[in-house]
């Protein structure tokens, strides 16, 4: 990384941070904004050392279901993806359905995942799980469904099977497509984690503010915000380093047809 | 004349074939009662207007869509699927973009038997195979580029390569210097000249580009309208080893007119 890349992707978004945080400080400070409204930055701060402790016990769990809701996912989701974009007659069939069970809202479901599961971290997982997996499948469906004709022409007259095609173009043309979706499936695994605690848990971030919220300690319900939108950059920066690794490929060769 | 096609065995036959996509009354009839026949080792060409049936017509006589009436063999027996003895490359060199210039050559091997049965344990040899045939087309040095470090011309080269690693029967070029510019398209007439020459692989190239037929092949088709027909039958009596000098001729200009005003269309 040379001094100018590092000046626009690290120093740039780090004071546009510290402009932003000073700002609301200087609001809070200046309207004299009571605490239970909107509390300022240094309140945040006080709150999210003095409660560090059950903070940080409470991130991991929401961190913890949020992978492995998104780990499920993206198994599930490629395999259905690979499913869909092998046969027509099989993407006839499947998509409507996913297209309708995509758009029922999960908080909705949770309620039925809490009576069938109880109160627990199985309900914020698969909330996760079925929030996430959509996006995956439907790029990864996409990816195979751009293989150009005439190559598939080429390889058939070579004798070349089904699974010949996906294994040798469909699939690592897909990949790109996959790795893509990984970043959106990772932020809405995330939200779905997140809701579920809210809903209903008995540990996870969610749950602390949802409690926070009820005794009125607003700073905490802050500091809980601050976490998760750290933990959102985190989980999301993870997953575009896994993509632009394992799809060097696709970037650069992005002006190749 | 330097090719006596009469004297060579018919590799394709095709008589009386008609070809449609799709059934019943929303059929497509793409190609009419087309009879011809290519022996082994001829360079044949086929032109005619756009959406006539020329790229039709390749997929039929490769396996790769049946025909609805006629009858067609390849080496004396009935196509009935793909033709294996076939290699294909199209305007788009269709390369694959996250493999090298050399790995994108190898993979007919990986697909066709009985190469690749073996692909694993001969593999230093064929890829050594594969850098000799990218050598004979100019590429040599080029092996290890992936397609997006190649210029147009260079990904045509790598695309025919990879269309004869397997040392198919029939080579079938759909328009392959189309979205080329004139002077590197005239390279790859030479290029391909010479590959065939050497390998004495039959060819069937389809364009558009009426000097490019009359320059590479022995005989030239010219189809009508849709659905395709074949209306002319014209064997190119220039001597070979041709030179691209020879395009400025006048019998070469003469058969070029003549298939010109066959083809019809705008003056
Ligand atoms: N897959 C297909 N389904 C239906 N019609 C097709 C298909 N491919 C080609 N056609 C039609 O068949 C005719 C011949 O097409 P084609 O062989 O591609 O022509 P050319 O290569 O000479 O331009 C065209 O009218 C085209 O619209
Ligand atoms: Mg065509």
């Amino acid at each position: 990384m040379d001094r100018r890349e590092f000046a626009l992707t690290v120093i740039s978004p780090a004071a546009f941070t510290a402009v932003l945080f000073l700002l609301w400080e200087l609001v809070c400070k200046v309207f004299a904004v009571p605490l239970t409204i909107l509390p300022a930055p240094s309140d945040v701060f006080a709150a999210l050392w003095q409660y560090r402790a059950p903070i940080v016990d409470n991130a991991w769990v929401t961190l913890w279901t949020t992978v492995a809701g998104f780990l499920i996912a993206t198994v599930f989701g490629l395999a259905l993806g690979i499913a869909i974009g092998w046969h027509r007659a099989i993407y006839a069939g499947i998509y409507p359905v996913l297209v309708g069970f995509n758009s029922i809202p999960k908080v909705a479901v949770v309620p039925v995942l809490i009576l069938w599961f109880g109160i627990g971290e199985v309900p914020a997982v698969l909330t996760a799980f079925l929030i996430s997996f959509f996006p995956i499948a439907v790029n990864v469906a996409t990816g195979l469904a751009t293989t150009e004709p005439e190559l598939e022409d080429v390889l058939r007259a070579l004798g070349a099977s089904k699974l010949d095609i996906m294994k040798k173009v469909g699939i690592p043309r897909s990949l790109p497509y996959f790795f893509g979706s990984l970043k959106v499936a990772i932020t809405l695994a995330f939200v779905g984690a997140v809701v579920s605690e809210t809903v209903g848990a008995n540990k996870g971030l969610g749950k602390l503010m949802l409690d926070a919220q009820a005794s009125f300690q607003v700073p905490i319900v802050f500091a809980g915000l601050l976490v998760l939108a750290v933990l959102g950059i985190l989980l999301y920066a993870a997953t575009a380093i896994i993509e632009t690794r394992f799809t060097g490929w696709a970037f650069r060769g992005g002006a190749n047809r | 004349m330097a090719v006596g096609s009469t004297a060579l065995s018919a590799l394709v036959k095709l008589d009386r074939v008609s070809m449609a996509y799709g059934r019943g009354a929303t059929a497509v009839r793409a190609i009419e009662e087309v009879s011809l026949e290519i022996a082994h080792g001829e360079f044949i060409a086929v032109v005619g207007p756009s959406g006539c049936g020329k790229s039709s017509l390749m997929k039929l006589i490769s396996g790769l869509h049946p025909p609805l009436a006629g009858a067609l063999t390849v080496e004396g027996r009935p196509v009935r699927g793909p033709v294996k003895s076939v290699g294909m490359a199209f305007q788009n060199s269709n390369l694959l973009p996250w493999r090298s210039a050399l790995d994108n050559v190898l993979l007919p091997l990986e697909i066709v038997r009985p190469y690749r049965d073996e692909f694993r344990s001969n593999r230093k040899q064929y890829a050594q195979k594969a850098e000799e045939l990218l050598g004979s087309v100019g590429l040599a040095g080029f092996a290890k580029k992936f397609p997006w470090e190649l210029s147009g011309g260079m990904q045509q080269r790598a695309s025919i390569c990879r269309a004869l690693i397997h040392e198919p029967e029939i080579l079938m070029l759909d328009e392959p210097f189309g979205a080329l510019d004139a002077f590197t398209r005239e390279e790859l007439w030479c290029t391909l000249r010479d590959l065939q020459a050497a390998r004495k692989v039959t060819v069937m190239l389809v364009t558009h580009d009426l000097r490019e037929a009359v320059f590479l092949a022995d005989t030239v088709y010219v189809m009508s309208n849709r659905p395709g027909r074949i209306v002319k039958r014209c064997a190119v009596d220039i001597a070979r080893p041709r030179d691209l000098d020879v395009t400025y001729t006048q019998p070469f200009q003469d058969i070029v007119h003549e298939l010109r005003a066959l083809i019809g269309g705008r003056h």
